[in-house]
């Protein structure tokens, strides 16, 4: 039951990749993209973050999905009553060729590190119980400092993109 | 919980990385380039989860792959307002057009 969870998540989130990666439509490559993310949320799950997996949902179906669907609309090239027209990428066959090359050039490289890899575990296994207790007492605990820095961050990155963003010109 | 080796978490994970990278190559607009540098940075996230299933009174792997998750937020929500200003200036949203700082 699970191995066939298992399975059927991870075909589900590299389905929806090359799905992204074949669609000369950018809108379709981002409701792809959704698709993926619920995979690999799904992958989280599996491998017992439950945690993350909801994080995974909220923050990037919820915020940066959403965000990227917005920045789709707002770029808008052209306005035509063809649907063929709206969010095409012209791709060159040029960069499909060293796309294509790199990305299975790389693939088979890590293929065969991971083949050929030897891993020991040591620890014991995680148990089923939740992840949430740990992950809040070591958060408050011996990660407190890049805890706070991932707040300032966020605040700055809140603060700037407004600044970024923000239409300095009225009249255009 | 353990009846999926780590292997096959790291073979899923490669080969998410691998379209990503392929579609930030191939992509000729700013969005879908992030669309791409997403995928990565959640196939990252997929290793780093994997690992951690074995150290379950630390869990260090999901609390990086959670900072992980909050840097991608950031990054994402400033990417897009430049994308949106370079719109804004240029007109186009193609990598290779906007190649001078000024125009």
């Amino acid at each position: 039951m699970e191995v066939a969870a298992f399975y059927g998540f991870s075909i589900l989130a590299i389905a929806s990749a090359l799905f992204i990666l074949f669609s000369k439509n950018l809108i379709y490559g981002a409701f792809a993209l959704f698709l993926a993310f619920l995979g690999v949320a799904a992958l989280y799950v599996l491998a017992g973050a439950d945690f993350l997996g909801v994080t995974q949902i909220m923050i990037y179906v919820g915020g940066i999905l959403v965000l990227l669907i917005f920045g789709i609309m707002l770029t808008q090239k052209t306005k035509s009553d063809d649907p063929k027209v709206h969010n095409r990428v012209e791709i060159l066959i040029k960069r499909e060729i060293w796309g294509f090359l790199i990305g299975t050039g790389l693939f088979v490289f890590l293929i065969k590190i991971i083949i050929s890899a030897d891993f020991k575990m040591a620890g014991d296994s995680i148990s089923s119980k939740s992840t949430i207790k740990t992950i809040g007492v070591e958060l408050m605990t011996s990660h407190l400092l890049p805890f706070e820095i991932a707040a300032i961050l966020l605040l700055v990155t809140l603060v700037g993109a407004a600044y970024l963003a923000m239409n300095r010109n009225p009249a255009s | 919980m353990t009846s999926i080796p780590i292997h096959h978490y790291l073979i899923v994970a490669a080969a998410l990385f691998c379209i990503g990278l392929a579609i930030a190559i191939t992509k000729r607009h700013f969005i879908g380039i992030l669309l791409g540098i997403e995928l990565m940075l959640n196939a990252v996230n997929i290793n780093l989860v994997a690992f951690s299933r074995y150290d379950p009174e630390r869990l260090s792997g999901q609390l990086f792959a959670l900072f992980v998750i909050v840097v991608a937020a950031a990054e994402v929500t400033v990417a897009l307002a430049i994308i949106l200003r370079v719109y804004g200036y240029f007109k186009s949203v193609d990598p290779d057009e906007v190649d001078e700082l000024k125009q």
